[in-house]
């Protein structure tokens, strides 16, 4: 059922008749009992009403945004989770209904912890049956040579999240280029990108606020991103077991809190993190390639890449890699706080202000920020 | 009166894995049985361990999903909502990312 006919059932059947019955009916179709109250409008629908409003809006955002051509190969980061379940749903369908002519692939990267990726493995391949969707599952043991398990056995239960995620944004990347795709999607919702907007702001990481509302990232990169649902509001707030970052933590909390009182309050962070300008004088980091893998660092690698100076200069050697190969070669050195120590990082960013004191855009993240 | 309790998302991990379960609940006096007191009997009877898993205060704990008869219980009035004979409740985590 489309939007239209259910705007032409609300014209024909009169709304005083519905108030009147002990229970109200779906807002969209006037004919069924609602089932949930969707967070962004508020509005009480029924479940075949939500499913069709839900697919329309992404596939309106995936015009919209111009986010695939026909004939690209697409892999969908998936993880098990609902979001990426949800994301190869409702891509799979779109792809058929509205004929986009995609390839679609699902991707899953197992860090190698006992236990934890066994139900959401079991998930994805489940999706790949019922969605007929190609999986490929990327092992950090393939790709590093090293399971989390094994990292967390040399380097204990501190700092092993450092690891973790350094390794899991880079595999990624690694497993869509063997599967030769064109574009990664991801199931990143309208609450993520949230919380990261206010955690930019809060870390006057201006570099990245200024790319993280962006639906496609990375388009000058070999394997450009994008997040179809940057506009989904999740409705139940996920409030983490465990956060292995406290900040990000914080920001959860209050972007909760906030959802609380008002859901659309999370499309609003959103757009304030649109209309941010940055000076066009405010000097940004710079893309490398790593010299050990040649993997183009992103941001966030190239910080590492500021780290590892850090320690370079003392060791009188010039090297630019990327973090994981930090990471990677302090683990095969059995030196695994290479690249991780923040207390060190102070003493050694100090020694790199003194020797090349502009290069180091770490120590001075802000820049001018205009409206 | 019977209904039938699902446990999904992981919730099924604090009673024993059993993701679904038919109880008989008993009703105290005239009253007819609402979410509130269904909660608490679910916490005194079902829970085995970590109830702070489920609940906090006398509610789900937030990110808990609640389907009464597959409509949110938001709708029908959360705590307050009564139940019936033969109704189906639905909790579901959504705890742990996604």
């Amino acid at each position: 059922m489309s939007g239209e006919e259910g705007n032409d059932n609300k014209e024909t059947s009169s709304p005083q008749k519905t108030t009147a019955k002990k229970q109200q009916l779906c807002c969209i179709c006037n004919q069924k009992r609602p089932a949930l109250k969707r967070p962004k409008t508020l509005e009480q629908i029924c479940k075949e009403c939500f499913y069709d409003v839900f697919e329309e809006e992404i596939h309106r955002v995936i015009v919209e945004n111009r986010l695939f051509k026909a004939g690209e190969r697409i892999a969908i980061g998936a993880s098990g989770g609902k979001d990426s379940t949800v994301l190869a749903y409702v891509l799979s369908e779109l792809n058929r209904r509205h004929n986009y002519g995609l390839d679609l692939f699902l991707l899953s990267i197992d860090e190698g912890i006992t236990g934890y990726r066994d139900d959401s493995l079991e998930t994805v391949k489940r999706n790949e049956i019922q969605y007929g969707l190609p999986l490929k599952v990327v092992s950090y043991k393939d790709l590093y040579g090293w399971t989390m398990d094994e990292i967390v056995k040399m380097i204990g239960l501190k700092n092993n999240c450092t690891f973790c995620g350094v390794f899991r944004r880079q595999a990624l990347d690694r497993g869509a280029t063997l599967l030769k795709v064109d574009k990664l999607v991801t199931g990143h919702n309208a609450d993520d990108i949230a919380e990261t907007v206010l955690l930019n702001i809060l870390r006057g990481d201006i570099a990245r606020l200024g790319r993280c509302t962006a639906i496609t990232t990375g388009e000058d990169g070999p394997i450009p991103r994008c997040k179809p649902f940057k506009y989904t509001i999740l409705g139940v707030r996920i409030a983490g077991i465990y956060s292995p970052n406290a900040y990000r933590g914080f920001a959860r909390e209050f972007i909760k809190d906030l959802e609380r009182m008002r859901p659309r309050a999370i499309l609003d962070i959103i757009r304030s993190g649109e209309n941010f300008r940055i000076a066009v004088s405010t000097k940004m980091p710079e893309q490398g390639i790593c010299e050990r893998c040649g993997y183009i660092s992103s941001q966030d690698d190239l910080r590492s890449t500021c780290c590892l100076n850090h320690f370079s200069n003392s060791m009188k050697r010039e090297w630019k890699w990327c973090k994981a190969c930090v990471l990677l070669d302090g683990l095969n050195r059995g030196l695994p706080k290479l690249g991780i120590g923040r207390s060190r990082g102070v003493n050694r960013q100090k020694e790199v202000e003194q020797t090349n004191g502009t290069k180091s855009i770490e120590s001075k993240q802000c820049g001018t920020l205009d409206f | 009166m019977k209904l039938t309790l699902e446990f999904g998302g992981g919730l099924e991990l604090l009673c024993e894995s059993v993701k679904t379960h038919n109880v008989d609940v008993d009703q105290t006096g005239e009253k007819k049985l609402t979410m509130k007191d269904l909660l608490s009997w679910v916490r005194t009877n079902l829970i085995k361990e970590r109830p702070e898993m489920f609940m906090k205060g006398d509610s789900v704990r937030p990110g808990v999903l609640v389907l009464v008869n597959d409509c949110d219980w938001e709708l029908s009035g959360q705590l307050d909502t009564t139940l019936e004979d033969k109704d189906v409740v639905v909790f579901i985590s959504t705890l742990h990312g996604g």
